[in-house]
């Protein structure tokens, strides 16, 4: 699992152009910063206030006044700059963040997100979530392909919407799709699945890209 | 001048039974904890909570952060918040229907906050667009793009957290725990801050605050770092 997770992470990390504004969500996206190329460099934000996100820090180490938005200590990095949550939301909303990467636990192939609340069962509440999907020039769920061999890629969410048609790229441990006007193109296959397979994990029908690639190793 | 610094307890005082309150911080960090602690011996009930999250909760020993201190006293009858996954008393007082809960978008919420103290009649948000968040909401299309119109959230207290205020009321908050203290201070009929440090009007560069005094009627000293 955890090898998976890497996979998709080191495979989320070449999309990063240098200079790139990026917001990375909790959990697997978070494992994306690890997996960025040295000579592209990135100011990753962090919506409770600031761009320059850098590492979790070690024990001993910790700033009271600096965490990030899962409630970690971090470290911030030299050109990184604090602010209010109204003028981390209007980076959010404003399009002055290139890409943000979420998890998932429905994303559908009209390119519409559920991922913060399961009626009767979990209310976490959406945090920043909504306004991220909204507002980023680029969104790319990275994500296992299934959740328990349940299909997470859908014909239509069953779950409450986080927003709709905002999905742009879906990358997950099977392959690389695209969220297109026509539906979900498939644009790389992990050599470790057959198209049969990744098709039979997929509720709605991918499209084949012509120019179908594998997907690449870390 | 009017004299602002008082202790915790004498500038919680007039908090009463169902008084609306604004509590700066983000998971604890930048929450004026030692106003939550009077707050919490002044025993108030029935309180509407306007704040980023339900803080966290007691663990391990360590004493609940922010708004949690609230939480386990069975304090809040309604929470306003973005995100309340870090403390399962929130779920729990739903569950049990001790709490109610609205889950508002995060940058949502910010500018609500700031529409109330800036005087606007509302915002104009392209967040929350065909989600269960706009349900009974109007909505307006600006060339081409929808929006929702989210109305002003005001309070009748805000409780923020300075790490340096000076006697008059201009303070500054270190990196992350600017968050939504700023903002709250501008948003609440009285203003109540539990800052680190206290100084002497005159003593610091006007540049180093980044929030107006005029905003502020409290002032409290004592605030601790946190490192938990």
């Amino acid at each position: 699992m955890a090898d998976l997770k890497a996979r998709i992470a080191a495979r989320t990390a070449k999309e990063f152009k240098d200079g790139d504004v990026a917001n990375l969500g909790i959990g697997l996206p978070t494992l994306v910063a690890n997996y960025i190329p040295e000579d592209t460099h990135i100011v990753i934000h962090s919506e409770n206030g600031f761009t320059g996100l850098s590492e979790e820090t070690r024990k001993g180490e910790e700033h009271p006044d600096v965490i990030n938005s899962g409630g970690c200590f971090v470290r911030h990095t030299p050109e990184a700059n604090f602010f209010d949550t109204s003028m981390s939301f209007a980076i959010v909303r404003g399009g002055h963040v290139d890409v943000t990467v979420l998890g998932a636990m429905e994303v559908d192939e009209h390119g519409n997100l559920a991922n913060w609340i399961v009626p009767g069962k979990m209310v976490a509440g959406m945090g920043g979530a909504m306004d991220l999907v909204v507002g980023a020039k680029k969104v790319i769920i990275s994500m296992l392909h299934t959740q328990k061999g349940r299909p997470k890629i859908l014909k239509e969410c069953t779950l409450p919407y986080t927003a709709l048609g905002v999905v742009d790229m879906i990358i997950t441990e099977m392959g690389v799709m695209e969220v297109t006007p026509e539906g979900i193109l498939l644009t790389e296959l992990h050599p470790d699945y057959s198209l049969e397979e990744i098709q039979a994990a997929t509720d709605c029908q991918l499209r084949i890209s012509p120019e179908l690639k594998a997907m690449e190793e870390a | 001048m009017i004299r602002k610094i008082m202790t915790a307890d004498q500038a919680v005082a007039d908090i009463s039974d169902g008084a609306s309150i604004m509590v700066g911080g983000f998971l604890g960090t930048g929450t004026p904890e030692i106003l939550m602690e009077a707050l919490v011996r002044k025993g108030a009930k029935h309180l509407t909570v306007i704040c980023n999250d339900g803080g966290l909760p007691a663990k391990d020993g360590r004493p609940a952060r922010g708004v949690g201190k609230l939480l386990e006293q069975g304090m809040i009858d309604h929470l306003i918040a973005s995100h309340v996954g870090m403390n399962p008393l929130v779920g729990q007082g739903m569950n049990d229907g001790s709490l109610e809960c609205e889950l508002v978008p995060q940058g949502t919420l910010a500018e609500r906050i700031r529409a109330a103290a800036a005087g606007l009649g509302g915002v104009l948000t392209p967040t929350g667009v065909g989600t269960m968040i706009a349900e009974g909401k109007e909505t307006m299309t600006i060339n081409g793009k929808e929006y929702l119109l989210e109305m002003p959230l005001t309070a009748d207290f805000a409780l923020c957290r300075a790490s340096e205020c000076d006697d008059f009321g201009n303070f500054h908050c270190n990196l992350a725990t600017k968050n939504f203290n700023g903002v709250m201070a501008m948003a609440a009929k009285t203003v109540i801050i539990g800052s680190e440090k206290i100084i002497k009007t005159g003593e610091n560069h006007p540049d180093d605050f980044e929030v107006p005094g005029i905003f502020v009627d409290r002032i409290v000293g004592g605030e601790q770092p946190w490192l938990i």
